[in-house]
């Protein structure tokens, strides 16, 4: 039987997301791995594109791939990791995370496998005009903008909670006093001094000593 | 014109069968990249003789007439030079940085609009996409920095990993006020909607001056352009991430940064000032084509992105910070909610 072209691409993503996210855990530099999850990232942004859900598609590019992993990346990249040290609870742990991992499994299983959710159901195909951002966006602030405001204020206070814990003010801290750099007028730091000329040639070295002093 | 397309098509189809759309995009392709290259050389000889004359000097004038073979010279010089890889670098991203750099500054011009119904595609979403492929930018700079295993190049990707995303926000609260003004995300009815009897008083602009000014600003942040060039910092950090790169792999570095050039202005040119619409809808300049008319918008930018570099001294680093998120960020919010509330006035003209 011949694939459609819609089915080769899926199988494409499908197998580029599994291989990438199979790296993710197995690399040994944690800076490769940080690299494979944004592959990940985008073979599955691929996957909800083929599935018309182009605002979703896009928004994981932007926000995963373009500002949280180049975080992530940004404070990877400055650590000085050990990789023996990384390995040193590995043994004792692998129970506990198979146990995760056949967990999830089992309930993704029991979620898209069941023939009351998923199966034998076909995704309606929508003309080329429609805009899942626009429908997407008319949902969230109609029917449900109090669950969506409650979410936005949740990460606010998440937000300004990781600051609060993070942040320590050092009592030798430094800081540039930005309003008072920017009202600084020429006239506080220049003085322009009117003089008449002076012909050196005619007066010879003693008025040149003069100028200097 | 449409008629010609229509031939076009019925023969395509007739000579490639199903294959044709395949051919069709790549045709398409190929008659963005083409002259984007160009451009991009072309952007290269007129940086340095606009930079040359503000500087009361020549610039460059002695490969073929008035210079105009120097980018040509300079391309063929890179092509023959040796790319070194430094020991201890990481191989495989070192080759591939120049690539993740190159690669998003392409891939936006997919959805820009060069005229009524000009475009690669007509995505629905085509701003969210341009802001996703420019956020991918910084990766070709953060890996190059990596992979290099030097510090003044590590140095450089830092510094631009935090300048990027600082001012992505900046960008993306701009483009929401676009958004907003024309109720749609698809770039060929952002222009669509400057249209009007009024010609250039009708386009995004003039509702949205200050967001004009803080995406333009954010697009010379973005691109790493003077004065906001810290990943490169000659004077403090060499040369930044590309210190270790030589030929044709610091060319792609090169071409990234001048192809981002060309797309901030393009969406610069689309969002604010009107695209492919004419300054005055009087018969002289109606008879110009569209394309003209985006091109000439996109000169005037590119020409501020020059006049930038030649006037402006190097940002210190906290103050460029300081810049993105006390001043950008605050001024787009507020201006998000000013356009709101004006918009639902009747004085709103737009």
């Amino acid at each position: 039987m011949l694939m459609s072209f819609e089915t080769i691409v899926f199988y494409l993503f499908a197998a580029l997301s599994v291989f990438a996210a199979l790296r993710v855990i197995t690399a040994r530099n944690p800076v490769h791995a940080a690299l494979f999850l944004v592959l990940a990232f985008c073979s599955m942004a691929g996957i909800w594109m083929l599935l018309e859900a182009e605002f979703l598609a896009i928004t994981l590019v932007l926000v995963y791939v373009g500002a949280v992993m180049v975080l992530f990346l940004f404070v990877v990249m400055m650590l000085d990791i050990s990789l023996v040290q990384l390995r040193a609870g590995f043994w004792r742990l692998v129970l506990f995370g198979a146990a995760l991992a056949g967990l999830m499994a089992f309930e993704m299983i029991w979620v898209l496998g069941s023939s009351r959710t998923s199966t034998g159901r076909v995704a309606i195909k929508h003309a080329a005009d429609y805009s899942n951002t626009k429908e997407l966006g008319r949902l969230m602030y109609t029917d449900y903008v109090y669950p969506f405001e409650i979410a936005a204020v949740i990460l606010l206070v998440a937000m300004v909670a990781a600051i609060a814990l993070t942040f320590r003010r050092r009592k030798d801290a430094k800081s540039q006093g930005v309003p008072e750099q920017v009202a600084v007028r020429k006239a506080d730091r220049l003085r322009l001094v009117k003089m008449p000329p002076e012909n050196r040639a005619r007066q010879g070295l003693d008025s040149t000593e003069e100028v200097a002093r | 014109m449409m008629e010609l397309l229509q031939t076009l098509h019925q023969a395509g189809l007739g000579l490639f069968g199903p294959l044709w759309l395949t051919v069709w995009t790549l045709v398409k392709i190929v008659a963005i990249v083409a002259p984007l290259m160009v451009g991009v050389a072309y952007l290269t000889l007129a940086e340095r003789k606009v930079i040359g004359y503000m500087q009361v000097r020549i610039g460059p004038n002695r490969v073929g007439p008035y210079g105009l073979l120097q980018p040509i010279a300079d391309g063929l010089k890179l092509v023959f030079k040796e790319i070194i890889i430094p020991t201890g670098s990481n191989k495989f991203l070192f080759v591939i940085a120049p690539i993740m750099a190159l690669m998003p500054a392409l891939a936006a011009w997919a959805v820009i609009p060069f005229d009524v119904g000009m475009s690669a595609a007509n995505v629905n979403a085509g701003l969210l996409y341009v802001l996703a492929m420019t956020s991918l930018g910084v990766y070709g700079v953060i890996i190059a920095g990596w992979a290099s295993n030097s510090k003044y190049a590590f140095l450089g990707a830092l510094r631009s990993a935090a300048q990027i995303v600082s001012y992505e926000i900046a960008m993306g609260f701009a483009l929401v006020c676009v958004l907003m003004v024309s109720q749609s995300m698809n770039l060929g009815d952002i222009v669509r909607g400057q249209q009007g009897g009024a010609g250039l008083f009708g386009w995004y602009f003039i509702p949205l001056f200050p967001m004009f000014l803080v995406y333009l600003i954010a697009g010379v942040a973005e691109t790493n352009r003077a004065p906001f060039d810290v990943a490169e910092g000659e004077s403090e950090i060499v040369a930044g991430f590309h210190v270790e790169y030589s030929g044709m792999a610091f060319a792609l570095f090169f071409l990234a940064e001048y192809a981002n050039m060309i797309l901030i202005a393009a969406l610069t040119s689309t969002m604010f000032l009107g695209g492919w619409l004419p300054p005055f809808n009087m018969a002289p300049f109606t008879w110009v084509p569209g394309l003209f008319w985006l091109l000439a918008k996109m000169s005037f930018v590119l020409f501020l992105f020059l006049w930038f570099r030649a006037t402006f001294p190097r940002y210190r680093y906290d103050q460029l910070m300081r810049l993105g998120w006390k001043v950008f960020i605050p001024l787009t919010l507020v201006w998000v909610v000013v356009v709101g509330a004006w918009m639902q006035t009747r004085y709103w003209l737009w």
